[in-house]
Protein backbone atom coordinates (compact mmCIF):
# COMPACT_ATOMS: atom_id res chain seq x y z
CA UNK A 1 0.00 0.00 0.00
CA UNK A 2 1.09 3.59 -0.72
CA UNK A 3 1.17 6.82 0.98
CA UNK A 4 -1.84 9.01 0.81
CA UNK A 5 0.82 11.89 0.61
CA UNK A 6 3.30 9.81 -2.04
CA UNK A 7 4.10 7.29 -4.21
CA UNK A 8 6.42 5.62 -1.40
CA UNK A 9 5.21 2.53 0.49
CA UNK A 10 3.06 3.51 3.64
CA UNK A 11 4.23 1.82 7.00
CA UNK A 12 1.99 3.59 9.07
CA UNK A 13 -1.79 2.35 8.76
CA UNK A 14 -4.30 4.36 11.02
CA UNK A 15 -8.01 3.49 10.71
CA UNK A 16 -10.36 5.70 13.24
CA UNK A 17 -14.42 5.37 13.18
CA UNK A 18 -15.43 9.06 14.04
CA UNK A 19 -19.76 9.25 14.04
CA UNK A 20 -19.95 6.17 12.21
CA UNK A 21 -17.73 6.67 9.42
CA UNK A 22 -14.31 5.04 8.91
CA UNK A 23 -11.61 6.40 7.92
CA UNK A 24 -7.83 4.94 6.93
CA UNK A 25 -4.67 6.95 7.05
CA UNK A 26 -1.74 5.33 5.01
CA UNK A 27 1.97 7.51 5.80
CA UNK A 28 5.07 6.56 4.42
CA UNK A 29 8.23 6.75 7.31
CA UNK A 30 8.58 10.51 6.29
CA UNK A 31 5.21 11.47 6.65
CA UNK A 32 4.14 9.96 9.36
CA UNK A 33 6.95 11.15 11.32
CA UNK A 34 6.34 14.90 10.19
CA UNK A 35 2.66 14.52 10.42
CA UNK A 36 3.97 13.49 14.50
CA UNK A 37 2.69 9.90 14.65
CA UNK A 38 5.30 7.30 15.90
CA UNK A 39 5.78 4.44 14.62
CA UNK A 40 4.82 0.88 16.78
CA UNK A 41 7.85 0.10 18.90
CA UNK A 42 9.31 3.28 18.27
CA UNK A 43 8.29 5.62 21.11
CA UNK A 44 9.18 8.61 21.05
CA UNK A 45 12.03 8.97 24.50
CA UNK A 46 10.01 12.15 25.91
CA UNK A 47 6.76 10.18 25.99
CA UNK A 48 8.74 7.19 27.92
CA UNK A 49 10.67 9.32 30.26
CA UNK A 50 8.22 10.63 33.36
CA UNK A 51 10.73 13.87 34.16
CA UNK A 52 12.53 15.08 31.19
CA UNK A 53 13.86 19.00 30.28
CA UNK A 54 14.42 19.56 26.37
CA UNK A 55 17.57 21.24 26.66
CA UNK A 56 18.79 23.82 23.26
CA UNK A 57 21.79 22.48 22.57
CA UNK A 58 24.30 25.66 22.17
CA UNK A 59 24.26 26.62 18.37
CA UNK A 60 28.55 26.97 18.95
CA UNK A 61 29.05 22.99 20.17
CA UNK A 62 29.96 21.40 17.24
CA UNK A 63 31.26 24.65 15.88
CA UNK A 64 34.81 25.48 15.72
CA UNK A 65 37.41 28.02 16.05
CA UNK A 66 38.67 29.46 13.06
CA UNK A 67 41.77 30.18 14.54
CA UNK A 68 42.51 26.94 16.97
CA UNK A 69 39.84 24.58 16.03
CA UNK A 70 38.70 24.20 19.39
CA UNK A 71 35.22 23.45 19.49
CA UNK A 72 33.06 25.30 22.38
CA UNK A 73 32.00 21.87 24.06
CA UNK A 74 35.89 21.58 24.73
CA UNK A 75 36.33 24.58 26.13
CA UNK A 76 33.56 23.96 28.25
CA UNK A 77 34.51 20.71 29.50
CA UNK A 78 38.09 22.13 30.73
CA UNK A 79 37.28 25.51 31.52
CA UNK A 80 39.89 26.61 29.15
CA UNK A 81 39.79 28.97 26.12
CA UNK A 82 42.10 28.21 23.07
CA UNK A 83 42.91 31.70 21.95
CA UNK A 84 42.48 34.74 21.55
CA UNK A 85 40.47 34.44 18.68
CA UNK A 86 38.04 32.56 20.45
CA UNK A 87 36.53 35.56 22.10
CA UNK A 88 34.59 36.77 18.99
CA UNK A 89 33.83 32.90 17.59
CA UNK A 90 32.37 32.05 20.41
CA UNK A 91 30.81 35.08 21.68
CA UNK A 92 27.16 34.63 22.96
CA UNK A 93 28.33 31.29 24.87
CA UNK A 94 31.33 32.27 25.93
CA UNK A 95 30.18 35.02 27.68
CA UNK A 96 27.48 33.13 29.87
CA UNK A 97 30.50 31.08 31.12
CA UNK A 98 32.49 34.51 31.80
CA UNK A 99 29.39 35.75 33.63
CA UNK A 100 29.51 32.60 35.89
CA UNK A 101 32.96 32.61 36.27
CA UNK A 102 33.51 36.39 37.45
CA UNK A 103 29.77 36.29 39.82
CA UNK A 104 27.59 37.97 37.05
CA UNK A 105 30.17 40.56 35.77
CA UNK A 106 30.34 40.95 31.79
CA UNK A 107 32.11 44.00 31.07
CA UNK A 108 36.18 45.42 31.41
CA UNK A 109 36.21 48.59 33.07
CA UNK A 110 39.67 48.82 34.12
CA UNK A 111 42.82 49.65 32.60
CA UNK A 112 43.42 49.36 28.72
CA UNK A 113 46.52 48.51 26.65
CA UNK A 114 48.58 52.08 26.31
CA UNK A 115 49.79 51.66 23.10
CA UNK A 116 49.01 48.94 20.46
CA UNK A 117 51.89 47.18 20.05
CA UNK A 118 53.22 47.24 15.97
CA UNK A 119 55.22 43.83 15.38
CA UNK A 120 58.77 44.46 14.27
CA UNK A 121 60.13 42.52 11.02
CA UNK A 122 61.15 39.76 12.93
CA UNK A 123 57.47 38.69 14.32
CA UNK A 124 56.23 39.28 11.34
CA UNK A 125 58.52 36.55 9.57
CA UNK A 126 58.29 34.42 12.28
CA UNK A 127 54.75 34.17 12.52
CA UNK A 128 54.23 33.69 8.82
CA UNK A 129 56.83 30.83 8.82
CA UNK A 130 55.05 29.46 11.84
CA UNK A 131 52.05 29.11 9.61
CA UNK A 132 53.41 27.39 6.75
CA UNK A 133 55.08 25.20 9.69
CA UNK A 134 51.78 24.31 11.36
CA UNK A 135 50.19 23.79 7.51
CA UNK A 136 53.23 21.03 6.48
CA UNK A 137 52.63 19.52 9.61
CA UNK A 138 49.41 19.53 9.04
CA UNK A 139 49.67 17.70 5.75
CA UNK A 140 52.58 15.54 6.73
CA UNK A 141 55.18 17.17 4.76
CA UNK A 142 57.94 16.46 7.23
CA UNK A 143 61.07 17.69 4.81
CA UNK A 144 59.62 21.19 4.14
CA UNK A 145 58.67 21.39 8.19
CA UNK A 146 62.63 20.84 8.97
CA UNK A 147 63.21 23.21 6.15
CA UNK A 148 61.05 26.00 7.56
CA UNK A 149 62.64 24.81 11.41
CA UNK A 150 65.98 26.00 10.42
CA UNK A 151 64.65 29.33 8.93
CA UNK A 152 62.93 29.22 12.37
CA UNK A 153 66.02 29.21 14.18
CA UNK A 154 67.94 31.34 11.79
CA UNK A 155 66.35 33.84 11.97
CA UNK A 156 66.18 34.05 15.86
CA UNK A 157 70.03 33.74 16.00
CA UNK A 158 70.17 36.42 13.46
CA UNK A 159 67.77 38.59 15.57
CA UNK A 160 70.24 37.74 18.42
CA UNK A 161 73.28 38.58 16.60
CA UNK A 162 72.13 41.77 14.99
CA UNK A 163 71.04 43.17 18.57
CA UNK A 164 74.80 42.39 20.30
CA UNK A 165 76.09 44.34 16.85
CA UNK A 166 73.95 47.40 17.59
CA UNK A 167 75.01 46.79 21.25
CA UNK A 168 78.28 46.96 20.37
CA UNK A 169 77.91 49.46 17.90
CA UNK A 170 76.24 52.50 20.42
CA UNK A 171 79.29 53.65 22.06
CA UNK A 172 81.19 54.98 18.68
CA UNK A 173 77.65 56.01 17.10
CA UNK B 1 47.55 44.23 73.27
CA UNK B 2 49.54 46.49 70.75
CA UNK B 3 51.12 44.97 67.46
CA UNK B 4 54.89 44.86 67.76
CA UNK B 5 56.13 47.45 65.97
CA UNK B 6 58.25 46.90 62.97
CA UNK B 7 59.07 49.70 60.81
CA UNK B 8 60.63 47.97 57.86
CA UNK B 9 57.63 45.54 57.56
CA UNK B 10 54.41 46.22 58.37
CA UNK B 11 51.47 44.01 59.99
CA UNK B 12 54.15 41.38 60.20
CA UNK B 13 52.41 39.67 63.26
CA UNK B 14 50.35 38.44 61.20
CA UNK B 15 50.90 39.59 57.60
CA UNK B 16 54.23 37.24 55.97
CA UNK B 17 53.82 38.79 52.38
CA UNK B 18 51.33 40.22 49.82
CA UNK B 19 51.69 39.91 46.15
CA UNK B 20 49.90 41.34 43.58
CA UNK B 21 49.98 39.31 39.83
CA UNK B 22 48.88 40.00 36.23
CA UNK B 23 47.72 37.23 33.77
CA UNK B 24 48.73 38.37 30.09
CA UNK B 25 48.45 36.87 26.85
CA UNK B 26 49.69 37.64 23.55
CA UNK B 27 47.61 38.41 20.85
CA UNK B 28 47.52 36.47 17.54
CA UNK B 29 49.34 33.31 19.22
CA UNK B 30 47.13 30.31 20.26
CA UNK B 31 46.80 29.77 24.53
CA UNK B 32 49.65 27.39 25.90
CA UNK B 33 46.63 24.30 25.90
CA UNK B 34 46.33 25.11 21.77
CA UNK B 35 49.87 25.81 20.59
CA UNK B 36 51.82 23.14 18.74
CA UNK B 37 55.40 23.12 20.18
CA UNK B 38 57.04 25.58 18.35
CA UNK B 39 54.34 28.03 19.23
CA UNK B 40 54.92 27.63 22.64
CA UNK B 41 58.73 28.66 22.00
CA UNK B 42 57.94 31.11 19.92
CA UNK B 43 56.31 32.77 22.91
CA UNK B 44 59.22 31.71 25.09
CA UNK B 45 61.88 33.36 21.97
CA UNK B 46 59.94 36.87 22.47
CA UNK B 47 59.74 37.04 26.11
CA UNK B 48 62.96 36.45 26.68
CA UNK B 49 63.88 39.49 24.79
CA UNK B 50 61.59 41.13 26.14
CA UNK B 51 62.72 40.30 29.90
CA UNK B 52 66.19 41.06 28.92
CA UNK B 53 65.59 44.19 27.20
CA UNK B 54 62.88 46.24 29.42
CA UNK B 55 64.62 48.01 32.15
CA UNK B 56 61.99 45.27 34.87
CA UNK B 57 64.15 45.59 37.44
CA UNK B 58 67.87 46.60 38.69
CA UNK B 59 69.11 43.39 37.49
CA UNK B 60 66.82 40.42 35.76
CA UNK B 61 67.66 36.92 35.65
CA UNK B 62 66.23 35.03 32.85
CA UNK B 63 65.38 30.89 33.94
CA UNK B 64 64.82 28.41 30.90
CA UNK B 65 63.09 25.53 33.32
CA UNK B 66 63.85 22.73 30.75
CA UNK B 67 67.60 23.79 31.37
CA UNK B 68 67.52 23.59 35.44
CA UNK B 69 67.22 20.33 37.27
CA UNK B 70 64.39 19.36 39.61
CA UNK B 71 65.75 20.71 42.55
CA UNK B 72 66.50 24.08 40.96
CA UNK B 73 62.71 24.18 40.22
CA UNK B 74 61.56 23.19 43.66
CA UNK B 75 63.83 25.94 45.26
CA UNK B 76 61.74 28.00 43.01
CA UNK B 77 58.79 27.10 44.28
CA UNK B 78 59.68 26.69 47.57
CA UNK B 79 60.33 30.99 47.46
CA UNK B 80 56.73 31.51 46.06
CA UNK B 81 58.72 32.63 42.79
CA UNK B 82 57.38 30.23 40.60
CA UNK B 83 53.86 27.73 40.63
CA UNK B 84 53.98 23.86 41.37
CA UNK B 85 52.20 23.49 37.96
CA UNK B 86 55.01 25.89 36.41
CA UNK B 87 58.10 23.90 38.05
CA UNK B 88 56.36 20.12 36.63
CA UNK B 89 55.81 21.42 33.11
CA UNK B 90 57.79 19.86 30.27
CA UNK B 91 59.03 22.07 27.22
CA UNK B 92 59.65 25.81 26.36
CA UNK B 93 59.10 27.60 30.15
CA UNK B 94 60.83 29.98 31.36
CA UNK B 95 60.97 32.54 34.53
CA UNK B 96 62.53 36.08 34.73
CA UNK B 97 63.17 36.91 38.53
CA UNK B 98 64.69 40.40 39.89
CA UNK B 99 67.95 39.97 42.12
CA UNK B 100 66.11 41.26 45.12
CA UNK B 101 63.54 38.56 44.10
CA UNK B 102 60.18 40.47 44.18
CA UNK B 103 59.64 40.42 41.07
CA UNK B 104 58.70 37.01 39.12
CA UNK B 105 57.53 36.53 35.13
CA UNK B 106 56.68 33.52 34.45
CA UNK B 107 56.61 32.49 30.81
CA UNK B 108 53.66 29.51 29.53
CA UNK B 109 52.53 29.26 32.78
CA UNK B 110 49.32 28.43 32.24
CA UNK B 111 48.63 32.16 30.38
CA UNK B 112 51.79 32.92 28.16
CA UNK B 113 52.87 35.46 31.26
CA UNK B 114 52.15 36.11 34.87
CA UNK B 115 53.57 39.03 35.94
CA UNK B 116 53.81 38.96 39.58
CA UNK B 117 55.00 41.49 42.63
CA UNK B 118 56.06 39.85 45.87
CA UNK B 119 56.87 41.77 49.42
CA UNK B 120 57.09 40.66 53.34
CA UNK B 121 54.56 42.23 54.89
CA UNK B 122 51.68 44.24 54.51
CA UNK B 123 52.34 46.14 51.34
CA UNK B 124 49.85 45.76 48.68
CA UNK B 125 50.30 49.13 47.43
CA UNK B 126 53.71 48.86 46.83
CA UNK B 127 53.39 45.23 45.24
CA UNK B 128 50.37 47.43 42.89
CA UNK B 129 51.79 50.31 41.92
CA UNK B 130 55.54 48.40 40.62
CA UNK B 131 53.05 45.67 38.97
CA UNK B 132 51.73 48.64 37.14
CA UNK B 133 55.10 49.83 36.27
CA UNK B 134 56.04 46.32 34.70
CA UNK B 135 52.85 46.46 32.94
CA UNK B 136 53.02 49.60 31.22
CA UNK B 137 57.22 48.54 30.44
CA UNK B 138 56.23 44.96 28.88
CA UNK B 139 52.98 46.74 26.85
CA UNK B 140 56.03 48.81 24.73
CA UNK B 141 57.23 45.46 23.45
CA UNK B 142 54.39 43.38 23.34
CA UNK B 143 51.02 43.51 21.84
CA UNK B 144 48.41 41.85 24.34
CA UNK B 145 45.54 40.31 23.61
CA UNK B 146 42.54 42.46 24.29
CA UNK B 147 38.83 42.43 23.61
CA UNK B 148 36.83 45.82 24.26
CA UNK B 149 34.41 43.81 25.87
CA UNK B 150 36.58 41.22 27.83
CA UNK B 151 39.33 43.70 28.45
CA UNK B 152 42.55 41.54 28.55
CA UNK B 153 41.99 38.14 27.64
CA UNK B 154 42.91 34.88 29.36
CA UNK B 155 43.04 31.21 29.32
CA UNK B 156 40.79 30.52 32.47
CA UNK B 157 37.24 32.93 32.16
CA UNK B 158 38.55 33.09 35.75
CA UNK B 159 41.06 35.47 35.12
CA UNK B 160 39.48 37.76 32.35
CA UNK B 161 39.25 41.48 32.58
CA UNK B 162 41.93 42.84 34.34
CA UNK B 163 43.58 39.98 34.90
CA UNK B 164 44.53 40.89 38.40
CA UNK B 165 45.09 38.75 41.39
CA UNK B 166 46.04 40.17 44.81
CA UNK B 167 47.11 37.98 47.77
CA UNK B 168 47.46 38.10 50.92
CA UNK B 169 50.06 35.44 52.96
CA UNK B 170 48.25 35.27 56.95
CA UNK B 171 49.08 33.64 59.84
CA UNK B 172 45.88 32.50 61.41
CA UNK B 173 46.64 30.62 64.55
CA UNK B 174 44.82 32.50 67.68
CA UNK B 175 41.44 31.95 64.66
CA UNK B 176 42.07 28.44 64.55
CA UNK B 177 42.28 27.75 68.03
CA UNK B 178 39.12 29.77 69.38
CA UNK B 179 37.45 28.13 66.41
CA UNK B 180 36.87 31.56 64.60
CA UNK B 181 38.37 30.29 61.43
CA UNK B 182 34.74 28.99 60.16
CA UNK B 183 33.29 32.16 60.05
CA UNK B 184 36.40 34.22 58.54
CA UNK B 185 36.32 31.35 55.70
CA UNK B 186 32.27 31.79 55.07
CA UNK B 187 33.13 35.59 55.30
CA UNK B 188 35.65 34.96 52.69
CA UNK B 189 32.97 33.76 50.05
CA UNK B 190 30.31 35.73 50.28
CA UNK B 191 33.30 38.32 49.53
CA UNK B 192 34.37 36.10 46.83
CA UNK B 193 37.64 35.75 48.11
CA UNK B 194 39.47 32.46 47.69
CA UNK B 195 40.98 30.99 51.00
CA UNK B 196 44.06 28.57 49.76
CA UNK B 197 47.07 27.01 51.58
CA UNK B 198 50.89 27.73 52.33
CA UNK B 199 51.22 27.03 48.33
CA UNK B 200 48.22 28.71 46.85
CA UNK B 201 45.49 26.68 44.39
CA UNK B 202 45.33 23.18 45.10
CA UNK B 203 47.82 23.16 48.55
CA UNK B 204 46.14 22.75 52.28
CA UNK B 205 47.14 25.04 54.81
CA UNK B 206 50.33 24.25 57.05
CA UNK B 207 51.40 26.36 60.08
CA UNK B 208 47.81 27.93 60.14
CA UNK B 209 49.23 30.32 57.22
CA UNK B 210 46.04 30.98 54.91
CA UNK B 211 46.44 32.58 51.53
CA UNK B 212 43.48 34.80 50.82
CA UNK B 213 42.93 36.22 47.22
CA UNK B 214 39.71 37.95 45.01
CA UNK B 215 38.11 35.65 42.77
CA UNK B 216 36.51 38.82 40.47
CA UNK B 217 38.96 40.13 37.68
CA UNK B 218 36.12 42.24 35.76
CA UNK B 219 33.58 44.63 36.11
CA UNK B 220 36.05 46.98 38.39
CA UNK B 221 39.19 48.58 38.01
CA UNK B 222 42.45 47.58 38.94
CA UNK B 223 42.62 50.16 41.87
CA UNK B 224 38.50 49.11 42.97
CA UNK B 225 39.74 46.01 44.07
CA UNK B 226 43.26 46.97 45.24
CA UNK B 227 41.66 49.84 47.39
CA UNK B 228 39.32 47.28 48.61
CA UNK B 229 41.82 44.69 49.31
CA UNK B 230 43.66 47.07 51.10
CA UNK B 231 41.48 49.13 53.48
CA UNK B 232 39.08 46.64 53.92
CA UNK B 233 40.29 42.83 53.28
CA UNK B 234 43.47 43.17 55.17
CA UNK B 235 42.83 45.39 57.63
CA UNK B 236 39.64 43.03 58.70
CA UNK B 237 41.66 39.72 58.63
CA UNK B 238 44.68 41.46 61.03
CA UNK B 239 41.65 42.70 63.66
CA UNK B 240 40.04 39.72 63.64
CA UNK B 241 43.20 38.16 64.40
CA UNK B 242 44.48 40.36 67.17
CA UNK B 243 40.90 40.11 68.84
CA UNK B 244 41.44 36.22 68.88
CA UNK B 245 45.03 36.52 69.93
CA UNK B 246 43.48 38.91 72.80
CA UNK B 247 40.85 36.54 73.66
CA UNK B 248 43.36 34.21 74.36
CA UNK B 249 45.44 35.82 76.22
CA UNK B 250 42.85 37.08 78.80
CA UNK B 251 41.21 33.54 79.08
CA UNK B 252 43.39 30.86 78.82
CA UNK B 253 46.78 32.83 78.82
CA UNK B 254 48.57 30.05 80.69
CA UNK B 255 47.52 27.58 78.02
CA UNK B 256 48.44 29.62 75.92
CA UNK B 257 52.09 29.76 77.57
CA UNK B 258 51.64 26.49 77.71
CA UNK B 259 51.48 25.48 74.11
CA UNK B 260 53.79 27.92 72.69
CA UNK B 261 56.81 26.92 75.26
CA UNK B 262 56.24 23.42 74.67
CA UNK B 263 56.37 24.08 70.79
CA UNK B 264 59.68 26.10 71.91
CA UNK B 265 61.26 23.20 73.96
CA UNK B 266 60.57 20.51 71.42
CA UNK B 267 62.26 22.68 68.43
CA UNK B 268 65.28 23.10 70.47
CA UNK B 269 65.67 19.64 71.00
CA UNK B 270 64.21 17.44 68.51
CA UNK B 271 66.93 15.48 66.46
CA UNK B 272 64.26 14.66 63.63
CA UNK B 273 61.61 16.70 62.33
CA UNK B 274 59.46 15.95 59.63
CA UNK B 275 58.13 19.39 57.55
CA UNK B 276 54.93 18.91 58.45
CA UNK B 277 55.57 18.72 62.50
CA UNK B 278 58.32 21.58 62.31
CA UNK B 279 55.84 24.06 60.55
CA UNK B 280 52.71 23.14 62.89
CA UNK B 281 55.27 24.02 66.09
CA UNK B 282 57.11 27.47 64.33
CA UNK B 283 53.23 28.58 63.92
CA UNK B 284 52.98 28.50 67.90
CA UNK B 285 56.51 29.71 68.25
CA UNK B 286 55.50 32.42 65.90
CA UNK B 287 52.86 33.07 67.69
CA UNK B 288 54.71 32.95 70.85
CA UNK B 289 57.22 35.63 68.94
CA UNK B 290 54.62 38.26 68.08
CA UNK B 291 52.64 38.05 71.65
CA UNK B 292 56.46 38.41 73.43
CA UNK B 293 56.64 34.85 75.06
CA UNK B 294 59.48 33.87 73.73
CA UNK B 295 62.71 36.41 72.57
CA UNK B 296 62.66 35.64 68.70
CA UNK B 297 62.45 38.04 65.70
CA UNK B 298 59.50 36.84 63.55
CA UNK B 299 61.69 37.44 61.05
CA UNK B 300 64.00 33.95 61.81
CA UNK B 301 60.71 31.88 61.96
CA UNK B 302 59.69 33.58 58.61
CA UNK B 303 63.28 32.55 57.32
CA UNK B 304 63.03 28.89 58.99
CA UNK B 305 59.51 28.46 57.15
CA UNK B 306 61.64 28.38 54.01
CA UNK B 307 64.56 26.94 54.94
CA UNK B 308 62.95 23.64 56.46
CA UNK B 309 61.71 23.23 53.00
CA UNK B 310 62.95 19.74 51.36
CA UNK B 311 64.61 21.61 48.59
CA UNK B 312 66.35 24.06 50.42
CA UNK B 313 67.79 21.26 52.44
CA UNK B 314 68.83 18.88 49.79
CA UNK B 315 70.72 22.64 48.26
CA UNK B 316 72.46 23.23 51.70
CA UNK B 317 73.50 19.65 52.10
CA UNK B 318 74.80 20.07 48.19
CA UNK B 319 73.93 16.45 47.60
CA UNK B 320 70.44 14.46 47.62
CA UNK B 321 69.43 13.58 51.25
CA UNK B 322 68.07 10.30 52.27
CA UNK B 323 64.79 10.49 54.24
CA UNK B 324 66.61 9.96 57.08
CA UNK B 325 69.12 12.75 56.87
CA UNK B 326 66.92 15.20 55.58
CA UNK B 327 64.84 14.89 59.22
CA UNK B 328 68.40 15.16 60.70
CA UNK B 329 69.40 17.80 58.98
CA UNK B 330 65.97 19.94 59.39
CA UNK B 331 66.33 19.48 63.19
CA UNK B 332 69.70 20.61 63.58
CA UNK B 333 69.25 23.87 61.31
CA UNK B 334 66.10 24.66 63.20
CA UNK B 335 68.01 24.13 66.52
CA UNK B 336 71.09 26.19 65.31
CA UNK B 337 68.61 28.70 63.92
CA UNK B 338 66.87 29.09 67.34
CA UNK B 339 70.20 29.45 69.30
CA UNK B 340 71.48 32.67 67.50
Amino acid sequence: MKCDLCNKPAVVHEVSITGGKKKEVHLCLEHAQAAGVALPGQQPINKLLTKFVIGQAPKTSGMQCPDCGITFAQIKRANLIGCPGCYNAFQDSLGSLIEHAQYGASSHVGRVPNRKHTPNQFELRARKLMKELDAAVTAEQYERAAVLRDRLDKLSTDVHTEKKDEQVEEPGS
Amino acid sequence: MTAPVDNEIPDNDIVLTTRSRLARNLADHPFLNRASDMQNALVMQTAQRVMLEAPLSEKTLWMDLDELTPLDRALLVERHLISRHHAESSLHRGVAISSDEHMSIMVNEEDHLRVQVLRKGSRLDETFEQLMRIDSMLEQHLDYAFHDQWGYLAVCPTNVGTGIRFSVMVHLPALRITNELAKVQRAAKELHLAVRGYYGEGSESTGHIYQVSNQVTLGRTEEEIQEEFSKSIIPALIDYERSARNVLMKKNSMLLDDRIQRAYSVLCSARLLKVDEAMKLLSRVRLGAALGHVDLSLQTVDDLFVQIQPAHLNQQAQSTLSDNDELELRALLVRNMLSQ
